[in-house]
């Protein structure tokens, strides 16, 4: 049993990632009082940035680090640019945010395999990633070190600091109280003197950097190649954004539980004291799971109040 | 003219527009690109039947969309309605060993039934403890996803590949030789007949019932309703009931209508497009017929211009995707209508003068 839990393990981690930084950029935006369903079209942008990044560089410039690390920033950027969209029509527009944002992930899935296919031909896009290393020293370790620090990933620490990063700015910073403050009272945010669509955009831009640097890490990880999808990886990081109660820890725990989950589901048919369980019950758990937890939380949930709601000054 | 008319007509234009875009920005020609995208839609009877089976199951997704909006319900599960609607017809059709008239109504029933229950959790969900149904119906979504691969792998399993349902045969599919000839071997089928049926069926409940009423009335205020005796629980649960069913006949047509088996590990992409429909049609349940009917148009003229030009064929999905964000964007359209109107009233005021030589 321990050996099979030493073996999940780094997996769950790699998968927890993505997923944990997708929620905490949903975070960010929930938070400033924007809904954002779009964050699995933002992913695949950021996929498609970031792959593509990589795909031309490594053409001119084979076996060299830095070309990663690019496209990351190229993923960024392009989820702050596309995330925009979704900012001037919820913010600007009053537009209905679920709508637009169901629209920015039909825009995405459909304009990243436009793009593919007039670029390489495919619509898929194969590219070398991270390779994974042990942590000298730490991966030693009794317990601990075979879990954490074995089979890793420079990203993770990466996306781990920015957690870290995220939480402090949140709790400990004025900038984190006036975004919370738009969230849940605007007005009252207003008349503090803070401008409520300034942060709103923030919020929404901060979703997008997240996002993208998600799905390009997807790629850069586990999945090595872009094809147009991230398999429902930026609905089940809103699912964890809520499980997690739209706070940075009950985030990580939400994605790491997740994460854990599809991991075993992965792997169930390889292990012999999992591949008793049915698969498909494992593959619905993560799903299953959300929803009870949305019943047990609907009493005591803690969404941002006006998360949802188009700002209106003239509104009391 | 109507207001949601124009908007809707905005959005396609803009649209459209914004495909020339694309595809003159990476150096194709949008002029034959649309030429070859509406020839390919229309250029002969066969090719028309297929566009109206194509937007079969577009006309479903978006008049199951459209209904739970009426009652302020978003219902973004229609894939996995779609998807289970499917799963348990096909699953009765091969199994149950009937004479056609009797087979296909319980095919329908059970596809109807099966979309329901898919679409009826996040409605009590809602109703019981105040879910939000976007979220859990994402999930259902999901769990319909995973549901319905290993459903079909364990039951339906067709021998020959691993991805794939058995074959129904033809008596257990909604498609009729007499259809297919009038429009020259086209694989239209009764799919659409039953669709053009159940929009009829669905705009005379809303405009002419009073459970009609009563859905729009808590769609428009539920405290208001609420204070009128509507019982608001009940109305929320039953249109999600009825949204499902509706997609799950969709899930009939889509996969023993315009397809004889199930393509397992993706959700349908028609669940989402019925968003894109149901909001270009204004929620309108004619409005759902003819906008469902224009993305079939895209949709099957694409593969025409794919064979005969280099442009991949994801211009139409990117054009409906557009189309939906300004659809979405309303506001906007509204704005430039305002100060277009404006501006005419304002020549109006300064017209006077020349009128009165006349």
């Amino acid at each position: 049993m321990w050996h099979t839990i030493e073996q999940i393990f780094p997996y769950a981690i790699i998968y927890t990632i993505p997923l944990l930084i997708t929620a905490l950029g949903g975070l960010f935006s929930e938070r400033s009082g924007v809904v954002n369903i779009g964050l699995e079209g933002l992913m695949v942008v950021g996929a498609f940035a970031g792959s593509f990044t990589i795909f031309k560089l490594q053409a001119s410039h084979p076996n060299e680090g830095w070309v990663l690390w690019v496209g990351l920033l190229v993923a960024v950027l392009a989820g702050i640019v596309f995330s925009l969209l979704h900012a001037f029509a919820s913010i600007n527009l009053s537009a209905d945010q679920v709508i637009s944002g169901t629209a920015i992930n039909m825009i995405a899935g459909a304009i990243t395999i436009f793009m593919a296919r007039n670029m390489t031909g495919s619509g898929n896009i194969r590219v070398g990633g991270f390779s994974p290393f042990d942590v000298p020293g730490l991966s030693d370790i009794p317990v601990i070190g075979p879990l954490f620090f074995t089979k890793t990933y420079w990203t993770t620490w990466l996306i781990l600091a920015v957690l870290a990063v995220s939480s402090t700015i949140l709790y400990k910073t004025s900038f984190g109280l006036r975004l919370r403050a738009c969230g849940e009272h605007p007005h009252a945010a207003e008349a503090a003197g803070v401008n409520v669509k300034r942060m709103r955009y923030i919020g929404v831009m901060i979703s997008g950097a997240f996002s993208g640097i998600g799905g390009a890490i997807i790629i850069l990880t586990y999945a090595g190649e872009f094809t147009g999808s991230v398999s429902g990886l930026g609905f089940l990081a809103l699912a964890a954004l809520i499980f997690g109660q739209w706070r940075p820890l009950g985030v990580l725990a939400a994605a790491f539980f997740f994460g854990f989950a599809t991991t075993v589901a992965n792997v169930s048919q390889v292990i012999p004291s999992l591949a008793e369980i049915p698969p498909v019950i494992l593959k619905i758990f993560p799903y299953v799971v959300t929803l009870l937890a949305l019943v047990v939380f609907s009493k005591t949930s803690r969404a941002p109040k006006a998360a949802g709601e188009p700002y209106d000054p003239g509104k009391r | 003219m109507n207001k949601n008319l124009i908007i809707s007509l905005c959005a396609v234009v803009f649209g459209l527009v914004a495909g020339a875009v694309l595809m003159l920005a990476t150096g194709h020609n949008a002029y034959t690109g649309f030429s070859y995208l509406f020839e390919g839609g229309l250029k002969n009877p066969e090719r028309i039947g297929n566009t109206l089976a194509t937007a079969t199951p577009l006309i479903f997704s978006g008049l199951a969309v459209a209904f739970a909006f009426r009652t302020g319900l978003f219902n973004i599960g229609v894939a996995g309605q779609l998807l289970v609607g499917g799963f348990v017809a096909s699953v009765v059709g091969l199994n149950l060993d009937l004479p056609r008239i009797v087979l296909l109504p319980i095919m329908l029933i059970a596809g109807a039934l099966g979309g329901a229950l898919w679409a009826v959790v996040p409605g009590i969900l809602k109703a019981r403890f105040n879910v939000h149904e976007v979220v859990s119906s994402i999930m259902m979504n999901w769990a319909g996803f995973w549901a319905v691969y290993y459903g079909v792998q364990t039951y339906i399993k067709n021998p020959s590949s691993e991805t794939e349902s058995k074959q129904l045969a033809d008596a257990a599919t909604l498609k009729a030789t007499w259809l297919s000839d009038l429009f020259n071997g086209s694989y239209i089928n009764m799919g659409l007949l039953i669709a053009v049926v159940v929009v009829l069926v669905v705009a005379f409940i809303i405009n002419k019932t009073t459970f009609g009423y009563e859905l729009k009335a808590v769609g428009h205020n539920r405290d208001a309703a609420e204070y009128a005796g509507i019982k608001v629980n009940r109305s929320v649960v039953y249109s999600m009931a009825i949204s499902g069913a509706i997609a799950g006949l969709g899930g009939v047509a889509m996969y023993a209508g315009n397809a004889s088996n199930i393509q397992i590990g993706i959700l349908p992409s028609q669940g989402f497009d019925g968003i894109a429909v149901s909001l270009l049609g204004a929620n309108n349940p004619i409005g759902v017929l003819l906008s469902a009917i224009f993305f079939g148009l895209l949709y099957s003229g694409r593969g025409f211009m794919n064979a005969m030009t280099e442009i991949p064929p994801e211009i139409a999905d990117s054009i409906i995707a557009i189309i939906i964000y300004f659809a979405a964007t309303s506001v906007l359209i509204e704005r430039l209508i305002r100060r277009y109107s404006r501006r005419k009233a304002n020549a109006k005021l300064n017209a006077p003068q020349e009128g009165k030589v006349k």
